[in-house]
């Protein structure tokens, strides 16, 4: 039963990776245009965000 | 609001300069609300076009609610520019008044995202490892093993319930202070108490623990609040996009002469403003110069236009249709009639405050039955001699099974799924318990104006003209924008129309053209030198004089709603008493009742007779639906049981209103009826199911057969059946369809 020691943090991390993955992308707005998120991959460049763009100019 | 009055564009939009907020960073940041907006393309098409502007550094457009949000450089470009640009690639874009935007409560919908993530994650990894435990309690786990499960459980569960519980905790807290119940009491302590025992159970090493069961619980409960609040948000935010379109601007004329937009809330007595035709009146005031005729059917009711001239006063919210009139202001914005009403309005408010949602009377009964219930179950086992640890336990088992999380799903798993369905049926659902109010009216109170009718006038005697006479007016009507002249134009008879030269438009009179030699005249009695108005004549009329013929009479009434009497026929089908109030004359009114088959009609009422015929009928014990439109109707719609507008209704209305139909029929009012009465009855079912299995699983819970496993599954179960049972709602609808 020792692999435990191993096995059960281990998934416990992958866990966590995924929580910290939601809570992530929450923050970053990405639930707040559910409709508009569905078609923007419709999009044919892979450039869609208009703020980066102009931020590198 | 009548559609003639929508077509007309409100010529001065609001300056978007107004509406512009400085970030901190000193960028100027707009939001737009642009309805056009349906798909990929459009959005491209948006962003593109506002990232080419110089000094835009960010645009982002939100399908959902059709609104976009623009920062930029205040020092390289104007707010114009913006709404100039969208108007260059086909987008008509209303800035949002910031104001309405601060009061939008987002933060709610994501807070419960956020405890639902946490809430996900330790139901599934703790369940990963109670699967674990329940298959080694039948196999050969050792103590030592199953201890090490059962802490790293603790571990888990502990801070997600204490973090993902605070919603539950929070509301139950409040009611709790408020010395009532709600759901939520029961919930935050089966939870709490369940977490609790766990963590006694995990220190002395005993067998079970409930860990997964309070965590399974929040998680499953979580969505059900997640769910309402989403329904809920997307339709005020829709509801706040229909209210953003009149964006609130008025011309303001400078004592040196001069003309700048100014914000209707920064209006004073004494300014001066000119409202160009087609605009809405900004304020209460007197008119200086120019001879018009106002729409005031949002205030009074009353579909025939009122016609003034210097010295007439004028309300804001009103329409003005003829020509440009120069107002004196005399009331502060917060001071107008408007504002009046709006506090009749919260006068008026008595319906709403008494109702208490279905879910909460429920726990009004269960919660009290389950606290009983637990104590008994500790009573029991103590009686009988039991330890006090098994006794505590199986009182605590009982909590657990009972607690109420199929009731949690039952009632927001129905909202929202009946709100999805009529969102897609035209009907915006704004107040949370507005479908369970709906579900118990028995009567139907219409206004006329806007309601039943579209506040549209049509030509009733096309047959009687001669068909030459008819097609000089339908010209000579083409060139104007006045509501009686759209109507004679587009009267829906194709006749070759002669050519009129030296066309003109006499301000509150009407219009004057040639043909060869002959002068033709088309306006009101006076200048076309009609006699009289017709005997029992209902609406309002036209004369038309061919040079010195006898003038001719063009009678007018407003249409109906194109499918009113079937919508009647159908609330009566459904065992409504209907009920028409208007504030128009009582010709109009009597007309309309007759030809749509209702008896009980008033006219002329005023918003406090209107008030107090609503409340003559409550007290009767009825519980009516109001549906109406204008400001006048405003308190009424508050006063009411439950409240419909249409879309066009004025924005005191709408905010008043529980639900907004959109479009120009009234059948999206009998399919709500239907929906809220199918989505009460699928409630009461959800419940019955609930009850069901609290029949089964409390007796074994007292008997102490309830081990953490069969909470598990007896939870689980009927939270997902109960669901399944909501989703039915929509397979009515696709039935229906077919």
């Amino acid at each position: 039963m020792n692999i435990l020691v191993f096995l059960v943090p281990a998934a416990l991390i992958l866990g966590l990776l995924g929580l910290a993955g939601f809570l992530w992308s929450l923050r970053s707005g990405q639930y707040d245009d559910l409709e508009g998120a569905a078609e923007r991959i419709l999009f044919d460049d892979d450039d869609d965000k208009p703020d980066e763009k102009k931020n590198r100019d | 609001m009548s559609d003639v009055a929508a077509k007309v564009p409100e010529t001065p939009r609001a300056d978007p300069g107004l509406f512009v907020r400085t970030t901190p960073e000193g960028r100027a940041r707009l939001d737009l609300v642009v309805a056009g907006m349906h798909c990929a393309g459009c959005l491209r098409k948006v962003e593109r076009g506002l990232a080419e502007l110089p000094g835009v550094e960010y645009a982002r457009a939100n399908l959902s609610t059709k609104r976009v949000a623009v920062r930029w450089d205040p020092a390289l470009l104007r707010a114009g520019a913006i709404t100039a640009k969208l108007a260059d690639i086909g987008f008509d874009a209303v800035p949002f008044d910031p104001k309405l935007l601060g009061s939008m409560d987002d933060g709610e919908g994501r807070a419960l995202l956020r405890a639902l993530g946490v809430a996900g994650f330790a139901a599934a990894n703790v369940m990963l490892v109670s699967v674990s435990v329940w298959s080694g309690l039948v196999t050969d786990m050792d103590d030592t093993t199953r201890a090490f499960f059962h802490w790293i459980s603790a571990l888990i569960a502990l801070p997600a319930v204490a973090y993902a519980g605070q919603p539950f905790f929070r509301s139950a807290l409040r009611a709790l202070r408020a010395k009532s119940m709600n759901m939520d009491v029961p919930i935050a302590l089966a939870v709490i108490l369940a977490t609790a025992m766990s963590l006694v159970q995990t220190i002395v090493n005993a067998h079970h623990v409930y860990f997964d069961a309070s965590v399974t619980l929040l998680f499953f409960l979580l969505i059900g609040r997640y769910l309402d609040v989403q329904a809920r948000a997307k339709a005020c935010s829709a509801a706040q996009n229909l209210l953003g379109l009149r964006a609130v601007a008025a011309t303001l004329i400078a004592p040196d002469g001069s003309q700048r937009s100014i914000a209707v809330d920064n209006l004073e007595p004494g300014m001066r403003v000119i409202v160009a035709t087609g605009a809405r009146i900004p304020a209460d005031g007197e008119v200086l110069s120019g001879i018009s005729d106002v729409d005031t059917s949002l205030v009074t009711g009353e579909s025939v236009p009122e016609a003034v001239k210097p010295g007439s006063a004028v309300f804001a919210g009103t329409l003005n249709l003829g020509a440009p009139l120069i107002l004196c202001v005399t009331k502060r914005d917060d001071d107008s009639l408007l504002a009046e009403i709006v506090r009749l309005m919260e006068s008026a408010e008595q319906g709403r405050a008494r109702y208490v949602r279905i879910a909460d009377r429920a726990a009004r009964i269960y919660s009290p039955a389950v606290h009983i219930m637990a104590f008994g179950t500790l009573g029991l086992w103590f009686a009988l001699g039991a330890h006090w640890e098994t006794a505590l336990t199986h009182a605590i088992a009982v909590l657990i099974v009972t607690c109420p999380c199929a009731l949690g799903l039952a009632v927001p798993v129905v909202q929202v799924v009946a709100t999805g369905r009529l969102t897609r049926q035209g009907v915006l659902v704004k107040a949370a318990d507005g479908l369970e109010r709906l579900a118990q009216a028995d009567t139907v109170v219409f206004d006329k104006t806007g309601t039943l009718t579209l506040g549209r006038p049509r030509l009733m005697n096309a047959e009687e003209i001669p068909a030459a006479d008819l097609a000089l007016a339908m010209a000579l009507a083409g060139k104007s924008r006045h509501p009686l002249s759209v109507a004679l134009a587009g009267c829906g008879r194709t006749l070759p129309l002669p050519v009129l030269d030296d066309i003109h438009e006499e301000p509150g009179m009407g219009l004057q053209a040639k043909l060869g030699d002959e002068t033709i005249r088309l306006g009101n009695a006076g200048f076309a030198g009609g006699s009289g108005r017709g005997p029992e004549h209902a609406g309002s009329e036209l004369w038309l004089r061919r040079g010195t013929k006898p003038a001719l009479c063009f009678r007018f009434e407003d249409t109906p709603r194109p499918d009113a009497k079937e919508a009647i026929a159908a609330l009566k089908a459904r065992g409504f008493a209907i009920e028409l109030l208007s504030g128009d004359r009582e010709p109009a009114v009597r007309k309309l009742a007759d030809e749509l088959g209702i008896s009980e009609w008033r006219a002329a009422a005023r918003p406090d007779a209107k008030i107090a015929r609503l409340e003559e009928l409550a007290a009767r014990g009825r519980k009516v639906a109001m549906i109406g439109d204008g400001l006048n109707d405003a308190p009424a719609l508050r006063a009411a049981h439950v409240s419909i507008s249409p879309s066009d209704a004025a924005d005191v209305s709408q905010t008043a209103a529980d639900f907004i139909f959109q479009g120009a029929r009234l059948s999206p009012v009998v399919e709500a009826v239907d929906v809220a009465r199918q989505a009460r009855r699928l409630v009461f079912e959800n419940f019955g199911l609930a009850l069901a299995y609290n029949a089964v699983a409390v007796p074994l819970a007292v008997a102490g057969f309830v081990t953490p496993l069969v909470a598990a599954v007896a939870m689980s179960s009927s939270s997902i059946t109960v669901t399944l049972n909501s989703l039915r709602l929509n397979l009515g609808k696709a039935k229906g369809n077919r």
